[in-house]
């Protein structure tokens, strides 16, 4: 399984094993990584699990649709490399990947 | 606490989305005593949402409906007591009574109690194939039922009415459905986008039926073949679902003498008026500083704002950040986003042209202030929106009618 790591802005770290399939955003949930809240479950309705991807890793990410990018250019603290973590799926080629919570997701 | 023997800890009486986020943030936040979850229906903790949608269309499994995975409550030592109500709380031996004749001792008590659908007193109502959704087992019946070419009858034409009625579509269903009301979403939404909404739902089938009573559900045989309009006339149907509306589930914290008006009155804290008894989700009715008044919310955001409330004060965290109600449905190919209460609005404020290409609504104070804001396929509007009501922001309604206008700007 994959193993993807999560950090805390508070510098805590999170390595975590995911199943292939899942969404970085569950990933976090099932295992009660804090810092991402996910309230809309994962339809990419509330910007409530933005992350920064680790550079290296972006483009193995995919791009955000339409819906994400304009979720996002609102996020607080949006950057360019911030992603909704329950819009990219845990794959084999994601094995390392770490991203990194902001302050808060409001 | 008394110094017999260990603290009975936390005890949670409820699994919904509220009762489940109450654990999860307890154990987050460094709770480490005992946390027992008490569930009336047998399943673990599950999103409710998607039970009218993804659900209903066969499109999500129990894993991808689950609020966390099995493992989840045996990693974070939460112990889980499914199938059980509670049936008393007696708050001076802090004790509650469950159905099946147990008794569970607790330090810290979290209600999480959640709503049930408002009952219609309607001659019929018991008819076989007469349903309400609120629960997994619900949206089971109602999947079963919805064969091709059945025909279903929604009474009420709020969220979940006109989400069922776009799913039954989906299945190759028809739908008709009968709201009191002159227009849908009539307690929810603003004239305009009801409007936009109905014409939607008649453009793909649906027979909205407006400003039209409901005076029995006909049947045959036991089982429900039609209802009755207040105007004599007939909708013929296979089965009928009821949603008009939903109550707080506050019975037990009534018998047991906490301050109830409309839902359990809690404060910012998600405190009861008992100092060890908290109460969070739909069962609730509390504080929105920002409108000044008390408001029962029942949505999912706010059960997750509540549980970390409470989970907050009881492990001596700091407060969470206070948030803006949001609500959000999902019908057809249309995603409406709500953000924002618009108490208090004089004036709405459209911002470009009813279209499934997408256009929001913001409802703005006398003195400008944006207080809501309701998108449809505009996700950026209502973003942007959220920002602008918790900053309590004063635009021009020109400025956001303009199209011109970079949202990003205005709401920064």
């Amino acid at each position: 399984m994959p193993t993807i790591t999560y950090i805390e802005f508070n510098g805590t770290s999170h390595s975590i094993e995911v199943e292939n399939g899942l969404s970085v955003m569950e990933g976090a949930v099932n295992n009660n990584v804090p810092g991402i809240d996910a309230d809309c479950g994962g339809s990419c309705a509330c910007a409530t699990c933005h992350v920064f991807v680790d550079e290296a890793w972006l483009g193995k990410c995919g791009t955000p649709d339409t819906q994400e990018k304009s979720m996002l250019g609102f996020a607080a603290t949006a950057q360019a490399n911030s992603r909704l973590a329950c819009q990219i799926t845990v794959s084999d080629a994601l094995d390392g990947l770490v991203v990194r919570m902001p302050e808060a997701q409001h | 606490m008394t110094n017999q023997g260990p603290e009975p800890g936390i005890v949670i009486i409820g699994g919904g989305h509220a009762g489940g986020s109450a654990a999860a943030f307890l154990r987050q936040y460094g709770y480490k005593g005992p946390l027992t979850l008490v569930g009336t229906e047998p399943l673990l903790p599950y999103q409710r949402p998607p039970l009218s949608k993804a659900w209903l269309k066969g499109e999500a499994t129990a894993e991808s409906l689950a609020l966390r995975p099995a493992r989840f409550y045996v990693q974070q030592n939460v112990e889980t007591r499914l199938g059980v109500t509670a049936t008393a709380l007696d708050r001076e031996a802090h004790r509650v009574t469950l159905s099946d004749g147990s008794t569970l001792g607790y330090t810290k008590l979290v209600l999480a109690l959640g709503s049930r659908a408002r009952p219609l007193a309607l001659p019929g109502r018991n008819l076989g194939g007469v349903m309400e959704l609120r629960t997994a087992a619900d949206a089971d019946r109602l999947q079963a039922a919805l064969k091709p070419g059945a025909r279903l009858a929604v009474v009420g034409g709020g969220f979940i009415g006109l989400e069922v009625a776009a799913s039954a579509m989906a299945l190759g269903a028809s739908a008709t459905v009968i709201e009191r009301e002159a227009r849908v979403l009539a307690r929810v939404a603003c004239p305009a986008l009801s409007a936009f909404v109905q014409d939607y739902h008649r453009a793909r089938g649906v027979d909205v039926r407006l400003a039209t009573g409901v005076e029995a559900l006909e049947g045959e045989g036991g089982q429900v073949t039609g209802i009755r309009l207040a105007d004599g006339g007939l909708v013929p149907c296979d089965l009928a679902l009821i949603g008009v509306g939903a109550l707080a589930n506050d019975g037990l914290a009534q018998a047991a003498g906490l301050d109830c008006a409309n839902g359990i009155v809690v404060d910012l804290a998600a405190r009861t008026s008992d100092a060890d008894i908290y109460a969070v989700g739909d069962c609730t009715n509390r504080p929105l500083p920002m409108y000044g008044q008390m408001v029962r919310l029942e949505s999912v955001p706010n059960a997750i704002e509540q549980a970390k409330q409470a989970a907050a004060d009881i492990t001596g965290r700091a407060p969470p950040m206070p948030e803006i109600p949001w609500f959000w449905s999902d019908q057809f190919d249309l995603r409406l986003q709500m953000a924002g209460l618009p108490f208090g609005a004089t004036q709405t404020v459209l911002r470009g042209v009813p279209d499934v290409a997408g256009f929001a609504v913001f409802h703005l104070g006398a003195d400008d202030t944006v207080l809501a804001v309701e998108a449809i396929n505009a996700p950026a509007d209502f973003m942007a929106g959220r920002v602008l009501v918790a900053k309590q922001k004063q635009v021009a309604p020109g400025l956001l009618a303009d199209l011109s206008s970079d949202m990003k700007t205005l709401a920064a």
